[in-house]
């Protein structure tokens, strides 16, 4: 190098930092990469196999028994040299046409017939505690964000919903199963002894003697694991709305609720409405917070088939992710079962997507209608 | 230019010897934010329809007491009053008989920054008065004529009465704010520094609405803009570190101020 030549203060140098740099990006990168292998690889795995399920070759295209009958224990069995795959009730036709007894024949639980309960389970479940949760969550976000003195109480309420959204979902499950499941009071027209009761006139009795598993308990079970949720999403969504429109109402002589109501709720609305679906279809997902409080194995009817129509809510459901739960821990794992699992996990995607797409398509068209 | 000697704090400034009467009396307020005072013993008497101007540097309370008047404040947590009294038609605002809601709508309020609602111009004028309970559709057409025939804004907004309200001009918007409280037709209307973010065309028209409504309303107005003042009130007000120093007639401020505080604020030495 020639030492009296300008030397050129901008010529790349080899450098340590340099070196570090390009690590680091490429350690970045490679992170991000790994995510969208993981997303890649679980939705098309699941979409892949599911859908091997969910359509077929033939028309309709779309395996209608699947989405639209109950489980059925599938029995495999030889007949006349061929192999044949039987739902249990054509099963029993089978022999019963052949005048047969007995078929010696391997059988499969839940492994034929649909997941139609399933779908109507969870979609209740779903509907019911997303009510709950919404009328709960933005009246406490209104209470605490529209309210409240700004102190140490509400400071230590805002402490109580960070914690409730840190707690496991199987502890949600537990506490529902303690408190809904065997203690909420019901009105019924005898004295229990075994519980502690409570007369209320008219030979009629609070036994404290729990709701049973059922559609209600699983409802409030649900909705307050989607609370903390909820009241974050709604309190953002409040806080969104210009002070501007809440002191312009006031100063008109409008009462706090009137301002809330006409010039506060309208707008923050669209925000808390999607944040809040899309937390609630989360937590409709889950399996712990129903297993103990909602869900069952198996039923044979459907939940509009009761007596009267206040039993709808005291009945336990089917629901997707415990029936894909139940299949894959309860039964000995086959190829059978593999059919049954993806294909209730790909209709359980789908429906929850289908819940988030709402959800946006919702914001969309609100945002559209008020816009400042 | 000043008289030599120093004229004690006025107790109860009189703005003139004129027979106006007496709309909003302040005596010996006090008035803090937590432990912070934010004004300091404001004695001042405010008369019936005229425009009387608050003017003074940033801080120096005169927002704060223009919203104790319609106790805006209230919404503020740690704010509280401290000592004294503020009367409008001779009654204290602040017993506790007093219906705050009653007394915003004898006490409409114009903002800095203008606050349409994002509803229809129609829907923004008649507020007001469906909160009320008043929803006679004929009722309500001849208020919204008047209030906006009022605010200056009629012959550009009656074509498009159904229109948003976001959609009008900066000017357009703080004028219908104006129409939106005078809909509910209240003797008082205070404004927070209603042309602070307007261009100076509208600025020129707000001030000229100003000038139309002083006779049938009374008009406190905060300003940072002292030329303002000048042209649009009657009376002034002048404000620092949350004491009243001066409050007399809006000729006698600009001109031959009492204190040196005022004159030194007015001639740009400070603030």
């Amino acid at each position: 190098m020639n030492m009296h030549a300008p030397a050129n203060p901008f010529i790349a140098r080899k450098s340590s930092a340099r070196t570090i740099e390009r690590l680091a990006f490429g350690f970045f990168r490679v992170a991000t990469y790994f995510i969208l292998v993981c997303a890649a690889v679980i939705f098309g795995l699941i979409f892949y196999k599911g859908g091997q399920t969910v359509f077929q070759e033939k028309f309709p295209f779309i395996n209608v028994p699947f989405l639209t009958q109950a489980p059925e224990t599938l029995y495999v069995f030889q007949y006349e040299g061929k192999k044949m795959e039987l739902g249990d009730r054509a099963f029993r036709e089978f022999k019963h046409a052949r005048g047969i007894n007995d078929i010696p024949a391997e059988s499969y639980v839940y492994c034929s017939g649909g997941i139609f309960p399933c779908i109507v389970g969870t979609v209740l479940l779903v509907i019911g505690s997303m009510a709950i949760a919404l009328f709960i969550g933005i009246s406490s976000a209104i209470y605490l964000s529209e309210y409240s003195r700004q102190g140490r109480f509400v400071h230590f309420v805002r402490l109580a919903i960070l914690n409730l959204a840190g707690v496991p979902s199987i502890v949600f499950g537990l506490f529902g199963l303690g408190l809904f499941v065997v203690f909420m009071p019901v009105l019924q027209g005898f004295h229990n002894p075994a519980v502690p009761s409570i007369p209320v006139g008219f030979g009629h009795y609070l036994n404290f003697s729990g709701w049973n598993v059922c559609l209600l308990s699983g409802w409030f079970t649900l909705a307050f694991m989607a609370l903390p949720v909820v009241i974050t999403a709604s309190e953002e969504s409040l806080k969104s709305v210009p002070q501007g429109f809440r002191e312009g109402s006031l100063a008109l002589g409008a009462t706090k609720w009137q301002t809330i109501r006409t010039n506060v709720l309208p707008y923050a609305l669209p925000g808390m409405l999607t944040s809040s679906i899309l937390g609630i279809a989360r937590v409709a997902g889950e399996t712990a917070p129903i297993m103990f409080t909602a869900a069952y194995v198996v039923r044979d009817k459907m939940p509009w088939q009761v007596e009267h129509a206040l039993d709808m809510v005291f009945q336990g459901v089917m629901a997707l992710p415990y029936h894909i739960y139940v299949v894959s821990s309860k039964v000995p794992q086959n190829d059978y079962t593999e059919r049954v699992q993806y294909g209730t996990a790909f209709v359980f995607l789908v429906i929850v997507m289908g819940i988030a797409l709402t959800s946006i398509l919702l914001r969309i068209k609100m945002r559209n209608r008020y816009r400042w | 230019m000043k008289s030599p000697e120093t004229a004690p704090m006025p107790q109860a400034a009189f703005a003139s010897s004129e027979e106006n009467s007496t709309m909003i009396e302040v005596e010996n307020l006090d008035f803090y934010y937590g432990q912070a005072r934010a004004l300091h013993s404001i004695n001042i008497k405010i008369p019936v329809n005229r425009v009387t101007a608050f003017i003074g540097p940033s801080g120096c309370g005169k927002s704060t007491l223009l919203r104790c008047f319609n106790r805006m404040n209230d919404l503020i947590d740690i704010a509280r009053i401290g000592n004294g009294q503020i009367r409008i038609h001779g009654i204290d605002i602040n017993h506790p008989e007093v219906d705050v809601i009653a007394l915003r709508r004898q006490v409409g309020m114009v903002f800095q920054k203008s606050n349409p609602f994002p509803k229809s111009i129609y829907e923004n004028i008649t507020y007001g008065l469906q909160i009320q309970g008043i929803n006679d559709r004929k009722k309500l057409d001849e208020v919204v004529e008047k209030s906006l025939r009022g605010a200056a804004l009629w012959d550009e907004v009656k074509d498009r009465l159904h229109t948003s309200g976001l959609g009008l001009s900066g000017g357009q918007q703080q004028r219908l704010c104006i129409a939106r409280a005078i809909a509910v037709e209240p003797s008082i209307i205070l404004m927070d520094e209603p042309c602070s973010a307007l261009d100076p065309i509208a600025t020129s028209k707000v001030e000229e609405l100003i000038q139309q409504l002083k006779g049938q309303y009374t008009i406190v107005i905060v300003t940072h803009n002292m030329q303002q003042a000048g042209r649009c009130s009657d009376n002034t007000a002048f404000f620092y570190l949350g004491k009243l120093v001066e409050f007399a007639r809006t000729e006698k401020i600009f001109t031959n101020p009492s204190q040196k505080q005022t004159e030194d604020y007015i001639t740009g030495r400070f603030g």
